[in-house]
């Protein structure tokens, strides 16, 4: 009787620890999905040059987590990208005029859409389109950029 | 030349007829899995400690080391791009999608395989499954099954408890001793780390657990009756399973990717 009683509660023991192991390793080492509403709506922007964003990518305003990017796309027409990202329900009173920009968190992160409050008094809605787009910063560009500063600087 | 025609031929015949013989095997443990599960699940609870919770030191030793060395090894090869901070991001990678449930695999065949079939071949040399047999209790059912079961459900956790002390591992070396900032760390391996990942892991597991118990069940129900044909069987239980685990995964990361 001992023994069964020992031998249960090291089972027990052990399925304890398993459990919260996994419980461990899907909520603490994924931060992946911090972003889930139940109800969002769609807006829409064009964007000059999207860098490396994907689908997932998060959409953030002052640096908290509001939407996620749905789609990404190329318009034919314009010759821009077009990036569709639904934001949660709850922020409904964003401004139709705030600007739309493509950052990397941290240096070798991933890229995301930072939504910049505009002062209009409509807000954004199902369907509606940023205007205002800032496009990703492409490194190679920026350092052509540079070079040619730094070219036209040394001949004056 | 027609005697080694004839050897080919009955070794590839008696291949496949193992082959078979264990399919069948595997089948006759699934059906009667689920009325031992429900009506005796105090064999499966015992066999779960015996597989499980005695495996728990070697695997948490094992995983401590196995996520130390990840984090020694990812800190210098990384410190190379001045990229230390992506260390945690390496090991949790590592850990969850390979090395959790591969070495947790390796370890469980030689801990807790080797257990299983040399105690079935030892029940079946002292004739303790034919006695069983005759007192119209079936062995498969009585014996085997909740091993095997007890095998499939801890398998699982022990990979989750691996991985988990692996993680900590990593973080003790590469922060607590080489100075990689805590907070890089843990966010760059959240930032990177997706539920996809952690399934795959899972799924990886649930699979070696099946494997491992089902082939250590299965060595032992056919070992020779004698001291040597248990040794043996208990040997081929570590080499059959390793090799198994290693083609699987591989097979089920070509498919996964």
């Amino acid at each position: 009787m001992q023994q069964t009683r020992s031998v249960e509660i090291g089972t027990g023991l052990f399925v304890l620890l398993g459990m919260s192991a996994l419980f461990f390793l899907t909520t603490q080492t994924t931060g992946g999905d911090s972003f889930s509403a139940a109800e969002t709506y769609t807006v829409e922007a064009s964007f000059e040059n999207i860098g490396s964003l994907k689908s997932r990518a998060p959409v953030a305003m002052s640096g908290v987590t509001i939407g996620r990017v749905t789609k990404v796309s190329f318009d034919a027409e314009t010759l821009e990208a077009r990036v569709r990202f639904e934001i949660d329900s709850q922020y409904s009173q964003i401004p139709d005029d705030s600007d739309a920009s493509i950052l990397t968190s941290g240096l070798l992160g991933s890229q995301y859409i930072g939504l910049q409050a505009g002062g209009s008094d409509t807000y954004l809605e199902e369907g509606s389109e940023v205007y205002f787009t800032q496009s990703a910063i492409v490194l190679e560009n920026l350092i052509g950029k540079f070079l040619v500063n730094a070219g036209s600087g040394g001949d004056e | 030349m027609r005697a080694l025609l004839r050897d080919i031929y009955s070794t590839s015949h008696e291949f496949v007829r193992t082959f078979g013989a264990f399919q069948l095997f595997f089948l006759r443990l699934l059906q009667h899995s689920p009325r031992m599960l429900l009506r005796r699940p105090g064999l499966v609870v015992k066999q779960i400690y015996n597989a499980g919770a005695l495996s728990l030191v070697i695997i948490m030793v094992c995983g401590f080391f196995v996520g130390g060395v990840l984090g020694l090894q990812g800190y210098a090869n990384l410190a190379r791009f001045n990229a230390e901070d992506s260390v945690g991001t390496v090991v949790a990678l590592a850990l969850i999608k390979e090395l959790g449930p591969v070495i947790t695999a390796l370890l469980f065949a030689g801990r807790a395989g080797t257990a299983l079939s040399s105690e079935i071949g030892l029940m079946k040399a002292t004739d303790q499954l034919s006695a069983m047999e005759m007192m119209a209790v079936n062995p498969v059912r009585r014996v085997l099954v909740p091993r095997f079961l007890g095998g499939v459900v801890a398998m699982p956790l022990l990979v989750a408890i691996f991985t988990c002390i692996g993680l900590f591992g990593a973080n003790v070396v590469s922060v607590n001793l080489l100075s990689v900032d805590v907070g890089a760390f843990w966010q760059q391996m959240q930032l990177s780390v997706a539920m996809d990942d952690i399934r795959e892991g899972i799924f990886k597991s649930i699979v070696f657990g099946v494997v491992a118990s089902v082939l250590a069940v299965w060595e032992g129900y056919n070992a020779i009756p004698t001291a040597e044909g248990v040794g043996r069987a208990t040997t081929r239980t570590v080499v059959i399973t390793a090799i198994s685990v290693l083609i699987l995964d591989f097979m089920i990361t070509a498919v996964m990717l």
